[in-house]
């Protein structure tokens, strides 16, 4: 199979991750943009990719559990870029490309040298809402990162004893208000990309499959995000204990992105 | 002396570029504060050294740098000869009224390279008392821009300190020297900003006053801090501080009332009882919805009690937190030094290949000089024997020798005028003095001539 391209934007999100460390370690106005081209780089390359990966195997790049794991890093760069602008903030960048370069070389090294049968389910609706629902996991994925990053500097601030990264990662305030953002861009793509989802199901089987554990536990998501939405607004939850929420959340969207999907449903196998 | 054989290619007329830089100074670590007192320079004072060091004609070029930590004399000479610091000190000991014996042992003299890497150091921060502080980025431009306003800057040392700017900017732009805190009083504001980002516009509550209690208002209100409270048991007191720092005063009764209100809180109150109970401050987190509230606990003992510290969303420091904050940040500072001193020397090395470039040239019009000499001289020598030669091929001869002269050093030339091929080889250079015979003397015995 060839992963030219793959390679290539390896390569090019490991470059922007040296960038990112080294504003973390030596803060330069001109070595973080230069960070954030090479992140856009890339996302630019990494399409690509997708694409390359798409011809090969004659099907949409997400037709597989790798191909739909190299989409979800993807997305999860599109998004941290995305937020990156709206917030101003470059200082989870090291983490975020971090995850990028490990996660989309473990799926150029194990994804199968083999085309795969082509599938069942195709055509636009079907595509928008996998590509959707596969961005909102990317964004709770992103939402985990930045509570984790906030319960660290919350550990930090209480412990007194400061290290060179705390005082270069964001504010409390910041990495609160990255991690809603990310929560919103995940529900709002989660809502369309359910509804297009039925909409997709009851056209073909004439019915919605409200039972399926995918079902179920796509709706339990997005329940308990809704939940930390609210909580994180409360007195009695604000702060350190929503952050903490927000990375526990993240448990269940593993669980169904992995067991739901490769044992427990009856219509989201992706292998 | 003009003859038949001159060139018909003038030689260079401007004066050639002195680049050697002389310092001399005390700072805090050769001298007492009542001797840097004795030789400070006010601003006015500055000018006057300045100008009178140039028409004296001490130095071509200077630049007095005036802090309460330190006092430096920076120079060229005038005849670009050698490092003028003995008269740059006795000019400073008539200018201040200092006895010369009094200097011995106070005063720094350092010349060429040594000079520029001082100054690159002291706008670095590195010659600072408080490593890394920002302050001196400040006054070293403010210094040079007066000096460049009143015309006793030249080339010379405009590009020193230029270059020195860049390495105090760069310097804390990419190492940890200047970045971290190293007073109580900015390390509290910083942590504050840790927990809300950027704190313009947030509200802010003063209990009781105090020297660094006010450093800290300071900081706040230099991150545009929005409303200021003050709290004091003396309501004058209260009154008196709000009013210089832009705030309002709070009677000590309505202490309670109004602490559900600031994000960040700063207290500096005598007394052995806590000012700020767990129970006052569990209400007050209640009150804002459970927002984060921010104190900087600056009382001994201390004004929050001690029970409070694990309140959700309650961030408490006193004054020892801050201080371990602040050593901490010291040895972080130091740690960062090597990184400093290699930005240092890589600007050091830039300098001194525009340095190396500019005597390259110098060098260059000195030999064509004393070529052209040689050839006048040989010239008229052998045409005295040939008289049948005309005037117009005794000119055209002048010529062609004149090409031949500007032929041979044209190589030369262009190889020694760029930086980049000189860079590190001012040894060479000496080497071309030593070979041709220019030296000081010589270049002063010719331009007499």
């Amino acid at each position: 199979m060839h992963q030219y391209m793959t390679y290539v934007s390896i390569a090019v999100y490991a470059a922007s991750f040296i960038c990112y460390a080294w504003i973390l370690y030596a803060p330069n106005a001109w070595v973080g943009r230069l960070a954030s081209v090479l992140l856009a780089s890339g996302i630019v390359s990494h399409y690509f990719a997708l694409i390359e990966r798409s011809h090969w195997i004659h099907a949409v790049p997400y037709d597989d559990l790798y191909g739909s794991m190299s989409l979800f890093a993807w997305l999860l760069a599109v998004t941290y870029l995305g937020l990156e602008f709206l917030h101003r903030q470059r200082s989870v960048g090291a983490l975020v490309t971090s995850l990028l370069v490990v996660w989309i070389a473990l799926v150029a090294k194990f994804a199968p040298d083999r085309i795969v049968e082509p599938p069942t389910a195709r055509g636009p609706l079907f595509a928008l809402h996998v590509t959707l629902n596969t961005w909102a996991y990317a964004a709770f994925a992103l939402s985990f990162i930045l509570s984790v990053v906030y319960l660290l500097q919350d550990r930090v601030l209480r412990s007194r004893h400061t290290s060179a990264t705390f005082w270069r990662f964001p504010a409390l305030d910041v990495l609160d208000r990255m991690a809603r953002s990310s929560v919103y861009v995940g529900l709002v793509t989660m809502i369309v990309g359910v509804s297009l989802g039925f909409l997709y199901q009851r056209r073909l089987t004439g019915a919605i499959s409200w039972t399926d554990p995918k079902v179920v536990v796509t709706l339990a998501i997005f329940l308990i995000y809704l939940a930390y939405l609210a909580l994180s607004r409360t007195s009695r939850w604000r702060g350190a204990r929503a952050a903490r929420i927000c990375a526990l959340n993240f448990a269940v969207v593993l669980f169904s992105y992995t067991l739901v999907n490769l044992y427990l449903t009856g219509f989201h196998r992706f292998l | 002396m003009s003859s038949t054989y001159s060139n018909t290619k003038p030689l260079a007329a401007t004066p050639r570029p002195a680049v050697r830089i002389a310092l001399i100074g005390c700072n805090h670590r050769t001298a007492p504060v009542e001797f840097r007192e004795r030789v400070a320079f006010t601003a006015e004072q500055a000018r006057a050294a300045a100008n009178s060091l140039r028409q004296q004609g001490i130095l071509q070029e200077a630049v007095v740098l005036s802090t309460c930590n330190r006092s430096e004399l920076y120079g060229v000479r005038a005849d670009g000869g050698a490092p003028a610091t003995d008269a740059m000190e006795e000019f400073l000991t008539s200018f201040h009224r200092i006895p010369r014996s009094d200097f011995d042992g106070r005063f720094y003299r350092w010349t060429g390279r040594d000079a520029i890497q001082h100054l690159y150091r002291v706008a670095a921060g590195l010659d600072s008392m408080l490593l890394g502080e920002a302050e001196i980025l400040g006054q070293l431009r403010t210094a040079y821009s007066q000096a460049l306003e009143q015309g006793s800057t030249g080339p010379v040392l405009n590009r020193a300190f230029q270059g020195a700017l860049e390495v105090g900017k760069r310097i804390r732009a990419e190492t940890e020297v200047g970045a971290r805190p190293m007073s109580v009083a900015f390390a509290g504001v910083k942590l504050a900003e840790r927990v809300f980002g950027n704190l313009k516009g947030r509200a802010a509550l003063i209990v009781g006053a105090g020297t660094v209690a006010e450093q800290v208002i300071e900081h706040l209100r230099n991150r545009g801090i929005g409303r200021l409270q003050v709290v004091n048991r003396s309501l004058d007191h209260a009154e008196e501080l709000a009013s210089r720092m832009d705030g309002k005063a709070v009677p000590w009764q309505s202490l309670e009332t109004v602490l559900a209100m600031p994000d960040v809180i700063v207290t500096s109150v005598g007394g052995s009882e806590p000012v700020l109970t767990r129970a006052m401050l569990e209400s007050a987190l209640g009150s804002r919805g459970g927002r984060p509230v921010f104190i900087v606990d600056l009382g001994v003992p201390r004004n929050v009690a001690a029970t409070a510290a694990d309140l959700y969303n309650l961030y408490v420091y006193n004054i020892d937190d801050l201080g371990e904050i602040v050593e901490q940040n010291r040895r972080a500072r130091e740690a960062e030094i090597p990184r400093a001193e290699a930005i240092i020397a890589e600007h050091v090395g830039k300098f001194e290949a525009w340095r190396a470039a500019l005597e390259a040239g110098s060098i260059v019009d000195e030999l064509r000089g004393r070529f052209n000499r040689h050839r006048e001289e040989l010239l008229r020598e052998r045409m005295e024997a040939m008289p049948s030669i005309s005037d117009e091929e005794r000119q055209r001869l002048a010529e062609i020798t004149g090409d031949l002269v500007d032929r041979l050093l044209a190589e030369p030339a262009e190889r020694l005028r760029q930086a980049h091929a000189v860079r590190g080889h001012l040894g060479a250079l000496d080497a071309l003095r030593h070979l041709f015979g220019i030296t000081e003397k010589s270049r002063k015995d010719e331009r007499d001539e």
